[in-house]
C-alpha cells in the first residue's frame, strides 16, 4: 500500500484484481491532418508562430460563421468504416456550451445525439502467457468536433495551471478538425485491462496511420485519450466510474488504467465510495490527481448548431469511400506473417518495434525479407532505442537499405562496412554513395594489394608461417586479423585467408 | 432637382450616372442633413464622413471614366451597427463592444462596396437587436421623426429613422422577429425581410441564427428592390445561404401588378388587439388591392397563436449561446482584471457590466430553456411549433399567392411606455414573428396615417420561401395606387425637423 | 411549468457568466416566471408526432474544399485584445480546472 502526497492510497495491482473486476471505456481525440481547419481556410500546420493561423471564423469574432471542411467529413466516414461502424444517413452538429478562455466562441461545435458514425468495433490482440488473445472493443460512436486554442500558464513555480498568475492563449490550434472516438464499456478483460486498453489505443493509432487521416503523434497531442474506469465485485452491479484525462502516450494508457484500478480498489477496500469525477494523469508520477467533480458538472446545454446544415452522406459516397479503404493493419499483419513465414512472436516484435511497414517497404524495393528484417530489427532498432525515438524517425530509409544490400550482394560492401554506412546515414553525412566515397568504404578485392599486405604481415611474424605450414592452420587467424587491420576492415576476410594459405602452399 | 437629401435612391443614382449631380455632392448633402437633424433623431451611432466622401469620389471617377455602374452607384446608405465593417466601430448597440473595430467586412458590406453604394455610417439599434423600440441601445434611444417623443420601432430603429428623417435614402436592417418590418411600419418607410438564406448572414453579429436575416430598407418599393438585388445571392461563407438564383425583385417592383393575384388575409393576424386606426387603414388597403384586380380571401393559420411563445424560447436560447463569446478575453470590454480575480470572475464581471438589462434577461431565459431537464419542454417543443407554423403557411400558400396582415398592432408608442414591461414589448412582434419562424420573406410598406394619432400604419405582405419577387409585385402595386391617391409618398407628410 | 426561485436564478447566472446583483436576483426570478408563464402555452400543443424544425430552409451537405486561405495578420488578430503578451492573448488566471 502506498500513499501519494494528494492523500490517494494505492494497493498492489494483483491484490486489487483478486477482489474486483474492472470495466473500462476509452475516449480518444484525434486531430485530422487536413490542410485547412474544420470551419475556415486557416492552415493546420503544427509549430507556427503564435496567432498567425487565425481568422475571424476560428477566432470566433462577432458575425463570423463556420463552413464544414469536406475532407474532414470524408476522413471521419473513412474512420467510421475502418472501425466497422454504421454511417448516419443524416446527422447534425450541435453546440456544447461552456465558457473557457481557450475556446473562442465559448461553445464547441461538436456532435451530440447524432454522431456521423456509430456501432462499430475494433479487434485487438493482447499477448498472454497462454498465447495471443483477441478482445473485441465495441465502438459506440465516432463524431466530428473542433480543437481549442493552446494555453500557457505563466507565473508561479510550476508552469502548471494551479498557482499560475495568468495564462496566455495561442489560437492557432483552435478550430483544427478533431474526431472523437468513444468505445462502449469493455467488460471481461479481468487483469488484462491495462494491456487491452493499451492494445486498443495502439491498434487505433495504426488504423489512423493506415488511413492516412492523421499523423497520430501522441507526444504532439494530435492523439489524446481519456480513460473511464470502474470496479465492481464479481456478481455485483457496476461501480461508479472516474474519467482520467490527459493520457498522452501508449505507456500512459496502460499505467493510467493500472493505477486507477489500484486507487479505486483501495477506496472500496476501506468501505469508501468512488466519486464520479474527472482526474488528471501525470506522466511524471504515473498517478492521477482529482479534478472537477461531475456532481457539480457543467450543464452543456446542447442544441443543434443553427449556423450549419445537416450532413447527409449519400450511400454512393459512403460506398465509394469504403471501396477506397486501404488494407487494415490486422489484415496486413496476417498477410505478412504468411508471406514472410514468421511466427506470432516474430510478428509481434516487428509490430511492436514499429518495423512492420518499414520492412514491408524495404522488401518492396526488392530486398530479401530476411535481410530487411535483420537490418531494421537489429542495428537500426538498437540505435532508435538508444536515441529514444521511433524507428521511422531515423534518417535511414527503405531505399537506403536496398542500396546497401545490393552493394553487399555484389561484394562491394561487407556487413561491417554496411554498418559504417548506416552510421554515416544516421549522422546525416549524406547519401549512401556520398558516405562510401567520403569514408572511403570499399571491400579491397585487388589480389595484389592483399598479397602485399599478407607478405608484410608474414614478415612481421615469421614463426607464424612455420606453424601454419606445420599444420597448425588455426594460427592463420592472427595473420588474417593483421591484414584486416592493415586494410581498415575493407578486405574480405575469407578471401585473405584463402590467399594466405595459397601463398604458404597449405590446403585445408 | 430640389434638396438632394429628399430624393429617392433610384432618382439619385440616375442623376449621378448622367452627371446631373456628383456622388460627392449627394453624399455631402446627406452628411449635412445628418449634422442638421441627427441631434434630434439620433439615428446614427457613428458617421465616417471622410470614408463616405472618398467612396463617393471614387464613384465620380468611374462616372467620368465611363465605367458601367450598378443601379445604386453613389447613393448613400446607413448600415445597422450589427454588421461588421472593417476598421469601423461595430457595437451592436452594446457597451460590451464599445471601441471594437472588426478586421473584416461582412458579406453585405462587401456587396455594398462592390455596388458602389456609399456607406455613411452605422445606425442605432436595440442592444444585440433585442427589442422593438431602439430604447435598449447602450448609446441612447433613437427618436421617431414623425414624433420625437415616440419610438422608431426596433431593433432597427436607427435605420428606419434615418430614412424617415431624410438622413439616408437607403439603409440596411436585420430582421429576427420583425426588426426590419416593425420599424418600417412605425416610420412610414419600406422594409423587406428576405427569405432566410437569401442575403448572407456572414458578418452579422448573431442574435438568433435560425431566425436572423439582413435585408433592405428604403422609402420606396423600387429602391428597396434595387438594394435587395445588390446584397442578395449565394455566399459560400454562410452555410445557410441559398444556392439558387435570386428572384428578379427589381423587375417585379417595376411591374407592380396584382391582377389575378390571390391575396390571403390571415384571420389570426388582425382584429382584437389591433389599434382601430391600424385596422381601418388595413381594410382600406385590402379594398384597393381588390380594386386593382386581386382576389382577396380569408385564410386561417391556427398555429400562429403559439408563434410568440415559440419565438420567445427559440430566440433567447440561441442568443444565450451566440452571446457567450462576449467574455472579455479577445476583444471588447474587460472588467475586474486586477490580477487577483480568476478568469471565471472576470468573465462574469465583464458580462454583468457590459450587457444591458434586456440582454441579460434574454440570456437568462435562454440559458434556462436549454438547461438539462428543460430542453424538451421548451426549446424542443418550440421547434415543433415551428413545424406547425410552417405547415400553416404551406397550406395557406396552396390557396393564395401572398398573405397579408397589419405589420404591427399599433402605431409608434411613446418612448419609455413599455420599457419595463417585457411582455407588452414582445407583443409588438405578434404579426411579424411567424414569418421568421418559417423562414419566408415579407415586406412592410406604409398605407397611411392612423386617424386617431396621425402616425404611419404599416401593411405586411408575406410570400412563400424563395418567392420574394411576389412581395414587390404586390407592394409595388399598392404603393402606386396609394401614391396616386395622395399625390405623393406618405413620407412627404412627415413633419419638418 | 415550474416556477423559478432565486437560487435557480443564481445558478443560471453562474452558467451564463453573469455576476448578478442582489436586486437582479429578485427581479429576474419574478420576470422570468412571468415570461415563462406567458410562453408556457406552447406546451398545450400536442406535438408528439411533429418533427422539430431546426433549419427554416431545408438543406444538407454544405461543404467547403480543404484549401488553405490567408489568415489575419497577427497584428490584426491581436489588435482588439484587452491584454496581450508574447504575441498571445493574456487572460486572467484559471482557478477551476476544466
Ligand atoms: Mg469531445
Ligand atoms: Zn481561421
Amino acid at each position: 500500500m502506498t500513499t501519494t502526497s494528494h492523500g490517494d492510497v494505492y494497493i498492489p495491482f494483483d491484490e486489487a484484481m483478486s477482489r474486483y473486476e474492472p470495466i473500462i471505456g476509452i475516449e480518444t481525440h484525434v486531430e485530422l491532418g487536413t490542410n485547412s481547419k474544420m470551419w475556415c481556410g486557416c492552415s493546420t500546420d503544427f509549430g507556427s508562430d503564435a496567432n498567425t493561423q487565425v481568422c475571424p471564423v476560428c477566432l470566433g469574432l462577432p458575425g463570423s460563421m463556420p463552413v464544414v471542411n469536406r475532407v474532414a467529413v470524408e476522413s471521419t466516414i473513412r474512420i467510421g468504416l475502418a472501425l466497422n461502424c454504421n454511417i448516419a444517413e443524416w446527422c447534425r452538429f450541435a453546440r456544447k456550451n461552456y465558457f473557457y478562455p481557450d475556446m473562442p466562441k465559448d461553445y464547441q461545435i461538436s456532435q451530440y445525439d447524432e454522431p456521423l458514425c456509430y456501432d462499430g468495433y475494433l479487434d485487438v490482440t493482447v499477448d498472454t502467457p497462454d498465447g495471443p488473445q483477441v478482445f473485441r472493443v465495441e465502438i459506440e460512436r465516432v463524431h466530428m468536433e473542433e480543437d481549442t486554442g493552446k494555453l500557457t500558464h505563466t507565473g508561479g513555480a510550476t508552469g502548471r495551471i494551479h498557482g499560475a498568475e495568468y495564462s496566455l492563449v495561442d489560437y492557432n490550434r483552435a478550430g483544427i478538425p478533431l474526431i472523437e472516438i468513444v468505445t462502449k464499456t469493455v467488460i471481461g478483460t479481468g487483469s488484462l485491462a491495462p494491456e487491452v486498453a493499451k492494445a486498443y489505443v495502439k491498434e487505433l493509432r495504426d488504423v489512423m496511420r493506415a488511413l492516412g487521416v492523421s499523423d497520430v503523434r501522441m507526444e504532439e497531442g494530435s492523439m489524446r485519450c481519456d480513460v473511464n474506469l470502474s470496479l465492481n465485485k464479481p456478481g455485483d452491479g457496476w461501480g461508479t466510474r472516474s474519467e482520467t484525462k490527459n493520457v498522452n502516450s501508449l505507456r500512459s494508457v496502460e499505467r493510467a488504467v493500472r493505477s486507477e484500478i489500484e486507487r479505486q480498489a483501495s477506496v472500496l477496500d476501506n468501505g469508501g465510495r468512488v466519486i464520479q469525477e474527472t482526474r488528471h494523469f501525470h506522466e511524471d508520477t504515473g498517478r492521477s490527481t482529482s479534478g472537477r467533480s461531475k456532481e457539480k458538472a457543467e450543464d452543456y446545454r446542447y442544441f443543434p448548431e443553427p449556423d450549419l446544415v445537416p450532413v447527409a452522406p449519400s450511400r454512393d459516397w459512403v460506398e465509394e469511400l469504403r471501396a477506397g479503404l486501404p488494407e487494415m493493419p490486422s489484415v496486413k499483419r496476417a498477410r505478412l506473417k504468411e508471406e514472410w513465414n514468421i511466427n506470432d512472436f516474430e510478428l509481434a516484435s516487428l509490430a511492436n518495434s514499429g518495423a512492420l511497414d518499414l520492412v514491408e517497404a524495404t522488401i518492396a524495393f526488392g530486398v530479401d525479407s530476411v535481410a530487411a528484417r535483420k537490418w531494421w530489427t537489429g542495428e537500426l532498432l538498437r540505435v532508435a532505442n538508444e536515441q529514444g525515438v521511433e524507428l521511422e524517425a531515423l534518417s535511414v530509409t527503405p531505399h537506403d537499405i536496398q542500396q546497401v544490400e545490393s552493394l553487399i550482394t555484389s561484394g562491394a560492401l561487407n556487413d561491417k562496412l554496411a554498418r559504417q554506412v548506416f552510421e554515416g546515414l544516421l549522422a546525416g553525412e549524406g547519401t549512401v554513395e556520398e558516405i562510401i566515397a567520403t569514408r572511403g568504404l570499399a571491400v579491397v578485392s585487388d589480389d595484389g594489394a592483399l598479397l602485399a599486405a599478407i607478405d608484410e604481415a608474414l614478415a612481421a611474424a615469421p614463426d607464424v608461417a612455420e606453424k601454419i605450414q606445420s599444420g597448425k592452420i588455426q594460427a592463420a587467424g592472427a595473420v588474417v586479423g593483421a591484414v584486416m587491420k592493415a586494410t581498415k576492415g575493407q578486405a574480405d576476410a575469407a578471401k585473405v585467408r584463402a590467399l594466405l594459405l595459397e601463398r604458404l602452399g597449405v590446403s585445408e | 432637382m430640389g434638396d438632394l437629401f429628399r430624393q429617392n435612391a433610384s432618382v439619385l443614382a440616375n442623376a449621378i450616372a448622367t452627371k446631373e449631380v456628383s456622388a460627392v455632392e449627394v453624399t455631402q448633402a446627406h452628411l449635412d442633413r445628418i449634422s442638421a437633424v441627427d441631434g434630434k433623431v439620433h439615428a446614427f451611432l457613428h458617421v465616417n464622413a471622410q470614408a463616405a466622401l472618398e467612396q463617393a469620389k471614387a464613384v465620380d471617377a468611374k462616372v467620368a471614366a465611363g465605367t458601367t455602374l450598378g443601379p445604386l452607384a453613389g447613393v448613400p446608405l446607413g448600415l445597422k451597427d450589427v454588421l461588421a465593417m472593417k476598421g469601423e466601430p461595430t457595437t451592436a448597440g452594446s457597451k460590451i463592444l464599445e471601441g471594437w473595430r472588426p478586421p473584416y467586412d461582412s458579406t453585405v458590406v462587401q456587396r455594398l462596396r462592390a455596388a458602389d453604394i456609399v456607406i455613411l455610417g452605422k445606425t442605432n439599434m436595440d442592444e444585440f437587436a433585442m427589442g422593438s423600440s431602439t430604447e435598449h441601445s447602450a448609446y441612447g434611444a433613437t427618436h421617431n421623426p414623425w414624433d420625437l417623443d415616440r419610438i422608431p420601432g426596433g431593433s432597427g430603429g436607427g435605420s428606419a429613422a434615418a430614412l424617415a428623417a431624410f438622413e439616408a435614402p437607403l439603409a440596411i436592417g436585420t430582421d429576427t422577429g420583425g426588426s426590419i418590418r416593425q420599424p418600417a411600419s412605425v416610420t412610414g418607410t419600406v422594409g423587406v425581410k428576405p427569405t432566410y438564406g437569401g442575403v448572407s448572414r456572414y458578418g452579422q453579429i448573431a442574435l438568433a441564427s435560425s431566425l436572423d436575416q439582413p435585408g433592405p430598407c428604403a422609402r420606396t418599393v423600387l429602391d428597396t428592390a434595387l438594394l435587395h438585388a445588390a446584397i442578395a445571392g449565394h455566399d459560400p461563407m454562410d452555410s445557410t445561404s441559398i444556392n439558387a438564383p435570386v428572384p428578379d425583385v427589381v423587375a417585379a417592383a417595376k411591374r407592380a401588378d396584382v391582377r389575378g393575384m390571390k391575396i390571403g388575409v390571415v384571420k389570426e393576424l388582425g382584429g382584437e388587439g389591433y389599434q382601430a386606426g391600424v385596422s381601418q387603414r388595413y381594410a382600406e388597403a385590402l379594398e384597393i388591392l381588390q380594386s386593382l384586380g386581386a382576389e382577396v380571401i380569408e385564410v386561417s393559420c391556427p398555429s400562429f397563436e403559439y408563434a410568440l411563445g415559440a419565438y420567445y424560447l427559440i430566440l433567447p436560447s440561441e442568443a444565450s449561446s451566440n452571446l457567450a463569446r462576449f467574455d472579455g478575453m479577445r476583444y471588447g470590454l474587460r472588467v475586474g482584471d486586477d490580477g487577483n480575480n480568476g478568469v471565471e470572475q472576470v468573465m462574469s464581471m465583464t458580462r454583468e457590466a457590459g450587457f444591458g438589462p434586456e440582454v441579460k434577461r434574454r440570456i437568462m431565459l435562454g440559458t434556462y430553456a436549454l438547461s438539462s431537464g428543460y430542453y424538451d419542454a421548451y426549446y424542443g417543443q418550440a421547434q415543433k411549433v415551428r413545424t406547425l407554423i410552417t405547415r400553416d403557411f404551406n397550406a395557406a400558400f396552396e390557396q393564395v399567392d401572398v398573405l397579408v396582415s397589419p405589420t404591427a398592432p399599433t402605431t409608434a408608442f411613446k418612448l419609455g411606455e413599455k420599457l419595463d414591461d417585457p411582455i407588452a414589448m414582445y407583443l409588438n412582434d405578434v404579426a411579424t414573428i411567424p414569418v421568421n419562424l418559417a423562414g419566408i420573406g415579407a415586406m412592410s410598406l406604409p398605407i397611411g396615417l392612423a386617424p386617431e394619432d396621425g402616425l404611419p400604419v404599416g401593411f405586411q405582405i408575406m410570400a412563400p420561401a424563395m418567392a420574394d419577387d411576389r412581395l414587390y409585385l404586390a407592394g409595388g402595386a399598392l404603393e402606386a395606387a396609394l401614391t396616386d391617391r395622395w399625390g405623393h409618398l406618405l413620407i412627404e407628410e412627415a413633419p419638418e425637423l | 411549468m415550474t416556477s423559478i426561485s432565486r437560487a435557480d436564478v443564481a445558478h443560471l447566472g453562474r452558467l451564463a457568466r453573469l455576476e448578478l446583483t442582489e436586486s437582479e436576483l429578485d427581479h429576474y426570478s419574478e420576470q422570468l416566471d412571468v415570461i415563462l408563464q406567458s410562453v408556457a402555452r406552447i406546451s398545450e400543443v400536442a406535438a408528439d408526432d411533429i418533427p422539430p424544425m431546426s433549419h427554416p430552409i431545408p438543406m444538407v451537405n454544405v461543404f467547403r474544399d480543404d484549401v488553405v486561405k490567408p489568415s489575419l495578420t497577427r497584428q490584426e488578430a491581436l489588435a482588439a485584445a484587452p491584454a496581450t503578451e508574447d504575441d498571445r492573448f493574456r487572460v486572467p488566471r484559471i482557478l477551476d480546472e476544466e
